[in-house]
């Protein structure tokens, strides 16, 4: 078991089918969540303490044009003679960046939307889900490229693009979560008592689809994270930037794959394709301990154990 | 155990209904729309009129979607009733607003079938005993509250209330889940309970104490109880008054000793042949009623009864019979909808 529990507080300690603890539970029956988490965090702290571990400066030349990697440079260096791991932990804060600022504001339009849409049925419902279904068929990509043509290539226009554009799918799912909360006899009795929308919707149904919420959002920030890197890659973001698309679009553009010179694009091809893959491993884990309908679905394959009623390990009941 | 009230007088009564109908929509296709053809109403409630006293215990029996439910819905403000007068001390509350009905909520507490359901997962005891507080604006700080929480619990029965308040719904028994629900409902003071099968869903064993909880309750305090239940038993052991539904209306009320043992209505009648007797050997011929209840959307003309009825005679079809003392009655509280009573 790699997760430790404190002995202090038995009361505590009791784990039941309530959702708040379903970061632990996931990270405890899917051993890659935690490597999914283990990278996103890694990827976090770099680019937190990037300035201050990064060996050379991301912008200055400190060595040769495409030169190999070596003991001074271990990634070697770019077309403009720029360390390339200085160019990578500088690139991840970027594209971080972006990555959770457009998840930021997909989650918050989409939660919304279907928290609103969920709830209040009727006219509410029908108008806000037509307006998803116009932005659900808009091609991002093609949508990206239009407003980075009209608008000019920037940081902001990405973010904003792919906030936008990536609500749609969370707020269905948010929405049909509501619907069927709203129906709950908690709900009416609540309601009965005399208490408002506002106390209703933020009391007991935000927390209640909270956690889907949270599984969605870490998978929006992996597509997130892979539009960012396509745009730049299609030269759509503001050239003076760097981000992990950038670097990958310098080195396509400017001749590294006939120079040999693989140093400039496999590392930061390999860090793109591991941050994605760690926030769909970590989504995939928390949507699979959230949705007791895939595991019924997985019955066959699922190793099965009775959990017991009360504590866990050499102590449970 | 419980000795029959004499019919309230209007001056003491709590809860006073009077000619109360609730009805629902039937769903039109597009092409019955497009048809014009009239928009059909099932009329779950249909001209109920019952009165409650403070301390009293009335019991509202009959089988499923005879519109008991709706009825209690109604009278707690969740359902839109389209005639009739609902009066809680006398003051209409028919036709209030959202915001002067909110005062009147609190006098009046709902307590639901499934204490599995009607407690929100994610709320501790504690959470779920003070947010009624919250929204009504009780208890001035955090440890008012709080303490007026612990009084709710353990006078719902679960004493020290210390051990319960941390918990969550899933770490309770059903029992002890509509404890819970009850407490929630007392910290508020209500004058009223309404309570929907507050004991169907719970084990056996567990339901004599829920039911001796409201029991004691409406002594104490003395509260009226309205509520629903299918188990005569239960109804003659614990109620005052026994008023039964059939089909949106009821069609014989009267104290309940005098309803168990002397029924008038052939319906009643029915509904209590079925109630398996202590006794083996003593076991009567259940009176099987044929057929399904019919459509509510579509009432029989003359009596709602007299297609399943057993006696029915050609005055049932043509003329509805209302509530009314029978002339023979040996108790004058006993009132039925039946011509041949």
């Amino acid at each position: 078991m790699s997760v430790q529990i404190s002995k202090a507080s038995p009361s505590a300690e009791v784990v039941g089918p309530h959702r708040s603890g379903f970061l632990r539970t996931a990270l405890r029956e899917h051993k890659a969540a935690v490597a999914g988490l283990a990278v996103i965090v890694f990827f976090v702290v770099l680019s937190v303490i990037g300035p201050y571990i990064s060996p050379y400066s991301a912008t200055a030349q400190t060595c040769a044009v495409y030169a190999p990697p070596s003991a001074q440079h271990w990634l070697g260096c770019d077309d403009g003679g720029i360390d390339m791991l200085s160019e990578l932990i500088q690139g991840g804060r970027v594209s971080l960046l972006v990555g959770f600022a457009a998840t930021l504001i997909s989650m918050v339009i989409g939660g919304g939307f279907g928290i609103l849409s969920g709830y209040f049925g009727g006219w509410v419902d029908t108008s806000l889900m037509r307006i998803t279904d116009y932005l659900l068929v808009i091609p991002d990509l093609v949508l990206a490229m239009v407003i980075a043509e009209v608008w000019g290539a920037s940081l902001l226009h990405v973010i904003m693009v792919i906030g936008i554009l990536e609500w749609t799918s969370t707020a269905r799912i948010i929405r049909a979560e509501a619907m069927s909360i709203r129906e709950r006899v908690y709900i009416k009795r609540t309601r009965g008592l005399g208490a408002g929308n506002a106390r209703i919707i933020g009391r007991h149904i935000l927390p209640q689809v909270g956690p889907l919420l949270v599984a969605n959002t870490v998978l929006t920030v992996a597509v997130a994270i892979y539009l960012e890197t396509a745009l730049a890659f299609l030269g759509l973001e503001d050239p003076g930037v760097t981000t992990w698309g950038t670097i990958l679009n310098n080195a396509f553009q400017r001749t590294a794959i006939s120079s040999g010179a693989w140093w400039a694009i496999v590392p930061d091809g390999f860090v793109i394709a591991a941050v994605i893959v760690g926030c769909f491993l970590l989504g995939q884990a928390i949507e699979d301990t959230l949705n007791p309908r895939l595991k019924v679905a997985h019955l066959s394959v699922r190793r099965w154990r009775l959990r017991p009623l009360i504590g866990r390990g050499e102590d449970a009941i | 155990m419980s000795t029959p009230h004499a019919a309230p007088s209007a001056a003491e009564s709590l809860l006073e209904v009077e000619g109360l109908a609730a009805r629902y929509p039937v769903r039109r296709g597009l092409t019955q729309v497009l048809a014009r053809q009239t928009r059909r109403w099932v009329h779950a409630v249909d001209g109920v009129s019952l009165s409650l006293a403070r301390g009293e215990m009335v019991a509202l029996v009959g089988e499923s979607g005879c519109g008991k439910t709706t009825t209690v819905q109604t009278i707690s403000g969740m359902v839109t009733p389209s005639s009739g007068s609902i009066q809680l001390d006398g003051a209409e509350i028919v036709g209030l607003s959202e915001r002067r009905l909110r005062p009147l909520r609190r006098r009046m507490q709902m307590i639901y079938q499934d204490p599995y359901e009607s407690l929100d997962p994610r709320f501790r005891v504690s959470q779920t005993l003070v947010e009624p507080m919250l929204i009504h604006g009780i208890g001035g700080s955090r440890s008012d509250r709080a303490r007026l929480a612990a009084e709710a619990l353990e006078r719902a029965g679960l004493a020290p209330a210390g051990a319960f308040l941390d918990r969550y719904p899933h770490e309770l028994s059903g029992g002890q889940r509509q404890r819970v629900a009850i407490a929630a409902a007392l910290v508020l003071g209500p004058d009223l309970l309404l309570a929907d099968e507050p004991v169907s869903m719970l084990d056996v064993s567990v339901r004599a104490g829920v039911l001796a909880l409201l029991d004691a309750l409406r002594r104490d305090p003395g509260m009226g109880i309205l509520m629903i239940t299918h188990d005569l038993s239960t109804a003659a052991h614990f109620a005052d008054r026994i008023a039964v539904m059939y089909l949106g209306r009821i069609v014989e009320q009267g104290p309940a000793q005098t309803v168990v043992r002397a029924p008038r209505h052939p319906y009643t009648r029915a509904l209590l042949s079925v109630v398996p007797d202590r006794d083996p050997r003593k076991a009567g011929t259940p009176q099987i009623l044929t057929g399904e209840a019919p459509d509510p959307a579509n009432v029989p003309s003359g009596c709602r009864f007299r297609t399943r009825c057993p006696v029915a005679e050609a005055q049932c079809t043509t003329a509805d019979p209302h509530l009314r003392f029978p002339s023979d009655a040996t108790d004058p509280a006993h009132e039925v909808a039946c011509h041949l009573a």
